[in-house]
């Protein structure tokens, strides 16, 4: 029998849940005995070409890209875990919602240096912004969510294990944490 | 008939964080401007205004969960100068050093093990479903245990004086909210020689890979370049703190012993269109000419020595076909990644024969400051904060300028390099696309970090006709 398969994506995260994933250390050589690893930014493949049976979903959607990735995931992925607070409601980069996207561009770009000829960049190159962030939810339906930032390594691995035993995770109070 | 086109690689993997590269096409088919593009922006320049500057440290290292640390303690060194701070007590710093310390192993052995090495062993052209760490794992589990030891006694470092392996808490503006228990010190004390040795199998299996292949990996990407690093007032290596050198690519200074307060004077940086991650430059060499590297072959160009044995003798090894001149292959950034990883073990281990970590005197202060700015050598190079804080205890202002963003040039030039080197014709083969990765990869590029105002390079090529219509794509995977 095949082993079920897991594709992961960072979107609008800084990667910490991605490498609290790794955190868990020598328990990944159980890991890839336990899934086959499908799109990830940990391996080259970048596009999905099956039915992916659970999705890791790190960071919220900040521009169209990150929508149109988590779209992706939605779509081929059965069950799919917004992990972490930026994907469950916004996290760090979402207090830019506070304020407008232009003021957060000249804060960045603009303001504060020496040098007059600065500008806002603009590219048919670069993916359009949001006008604030959206945690994953508010984009498609997410399964489950696995809350802290990161999760730590434990959280996660007893996440992946109860799904994959077809089991709805009921973590102990320890694992959830929030910060 | 032949139309100027362009190709898009998006998003390029095993790289930490969201980038693409473009390469556009003249109508004769030779190699036009290429681009590699930071695709992602955060505003953390805006949204930390407003809040009380010893929360800093805690919400700037959400940047990057990849070297949290660095941010952590960069903009803590920052919050000490607004608490009227300019040398910590004994402990604070020795306990802020081993956390950075166990933070550049841990992440140098992430980007060497599990994201880079697998192009170096199993071949830049090798079968794409082995070619990551799972088939490290599977092909060669003596690398892989390397890779998971090394990195977990890292995070064990950082757990153990910040409480998380990812996103910790320690640094307080002015010092340190606890030190190396007796307990915690005596856990890591058992791993501590394993982990250099590990850190010098890791050594001599990067050699043994780039010799191998010697005259290949040497040109990869690769052009002379100036370089920008923090070295010690003795001319140590000193990827915690120190003054700011740079020097061309003969080796000669450019400029020594610049203080953070002065980097504006000496770093300036451009913004172009159609980036998301700016251009910084030595400004007495002009935006022409001015661009430099950052990072693991930065730190060992610039220094005169480093103060671990094992290191030392690593770097003499490293720098001898030179001459004394500095090494410019782009892909000998591994080896000298390696060579900063050991250092860091060396450093670790070091410090926990201190007795000074398990010192109780943790935080002073001063007479407040309107402004404090700091830096450090993240793994990927050097990183600087800048901020200004007011009567009411809150931040007005910040500067953020990353590792990562210091080699957008280099990075784009080894880009345009390797193009020109492997493309033929209009056919985006495989071999490109891998090699465009595998010169941006020896970078490291932390997209993270440049998202902040930077994070997720995946693979899609797009070629395009001149009035910008698309003519083909095509996607790894």
């Amino acid at each position: 029998m095949p082993k079920p398969t897991l594709a992961t994506c960072s979107l609008a995260g800084c990667f910490g849940c991605h490498m609290s994933l790794l955190d868990i250390d020598e328990r990944i050589l159980e890991l890839v005995e336990l899934f086959d690893l499908d799109r990830s930014p940990l391996d080259d493949k970048k596009v999905f070409d099956s039915i992916v049976d659970v999705g890791f979903v790190e960071g919220g959607c900040a521009n169209e890209h990150n929508v149109q990735t988590l779209g992706e995931f939605r779509a081929h992925c059965k069950v799919l875990i917004a992990v972490g607070a930026c994907a469950i409601n916004g996290g760090v980069p979402a207090l830019r919602n506070a304020f407008s996207l232009r003021e957060c561009l000249e804060a960045t770009y603009v303001g504060d240096t020496p040098d007059a000829d600065h500008r806002i960049p603009f590219d048919a190159d670069l993916p359009l912004l949001l006008d604030r962030v959206y945690p994953a939810h508010e984009i498609v339906k997410i399964d489950y969510f696995l809350p802290g930032c990161p999760p730590s390594a434990d959280t996660i691995w007893e996440g992946l294990k109860e799904l994959l035993a077809g089991r709805t995770p009921g973590l102990p109070y320890q694992l959830l944490k929030y910060d | 008939m032949i139309e100027a086109r362009k190709i898009v690689v998006d998003p390029v993997s095993r790289v930490e964080g969201h980038g693409k590269v473009t390469i556009r096409l003249n109508a004769d088919g030779s190699v036009g401007e290429t681009r590699f593009l930071v695709v992602e922006f955060r505003g953390f320049e805006r949204f930390i205004r407003g809040r009380p500057y010893w929360e800093v440290a805690m919400i700037v290292q959400r940047l990057c969960g990849i070297c949290p640390v660095s941010h952590h303690l960069c903009a803590a060194k920052a919050m000490d100068k607004i608490a009227g701070v300019d040398r910590l007590t004994v402990a604070a710093d020795k306990v802020r050093r081993i956390m950075h310390y166990g933070q550049v192993l841990q992440s140098n052995a992430v980007h060497f093990f599990h994201l880079a090495s697998p192009d170096l062993l199993f071949g830049f052209e090798g079968p794409v479903e082995k070619r990551n760490f799972v088939g490290t794992i599977e092909n060669y589990p003596e690398v892989a245990k390397w890779a998971i030891f090394v990195r977990k006694f890292g995070q064990s470092v950082i757990k153990a004086v910040g409480g998380k392996k990812i996103h910790p808490s320690l640094a307080v503006p002015g010092g340190v909210n606890k030190n190396l228990s007796i307990a915690e010190r005596d856990a890591l004390r058992i791993d501590a020689d394993r982990v250099v040795a590990w850190c010098g199998d890791a050594l001599e299996l990067c050699k043994r890979l780039i010799r191998e292949d010697a005259a290949r990996l040497e040109a990869f990407g690769t052009f002379e370049s100036s370089y920008v690093s923090l070295v010690r007032a003795d001319g140590a290596m000193d990827l915690y703190d120190g003054g700011l050198r740079a020097i061309g690519s003969d080796g000669a200074t450019i400029f020594d012993g610049v203080t953070p307060e002065t980097y504006d004077d000496v770093i300036g940086d451009e913004v172009r269109p159609w980036s998301f991650m700016k251009f910084p430059y030595i400004r007495s060499l002009g935006k022409e000419q001015g661009w430099f590297r950052v990072g693991p072959l930065a730190q060992v160009n610039c220094c005169d020595f480093i103060d671990t044995p094992l290191a030392e003798e690593a770097r003499l090894d490293f720098k001898r076909p030179g001459g004394g001149k500095p090494i410019h292959a782009t892909l000998y950034q591994h080896w000298a990644r390696v060579i900063c990883m050991l250092h860091a073990a060396e450093k670790v281990k070091e410090l926990l024969y201190d007795d000074d970590l398990q010192g109780e005197d943790l935080v002073i202060s001063g007479e407040r400051r309107p402004e404090g700015a700091a830096w450090i050598e993240a793994p990927r190079g050097v990183l600087y904060h800048r901020y200004r804080v007011d009567g009411d205890d809150l931040v007005t202002n910040a500067k953020l300028a990353v590792a990562t963003t210091n080699n957008n040039e280099a990075i784009n030039r080894s880009v345009n390099k390797v193009a020109i080197d492997y493309l033929t014709g209009h056919e985006i083969t495989d071999v490109l696309l891998n090699n465009i990765e595998v010169a941006v990869r020896a970078y490291d590029p932390c997209l993270s970090c440049a998202t902040h105002a930077l994070g997720d390079m995946p693979l899609l090529v797009t070629l395009e006709a001149p009035d910008g219509a698309i003519v083909a794509t095509r996607a790894r995977g």
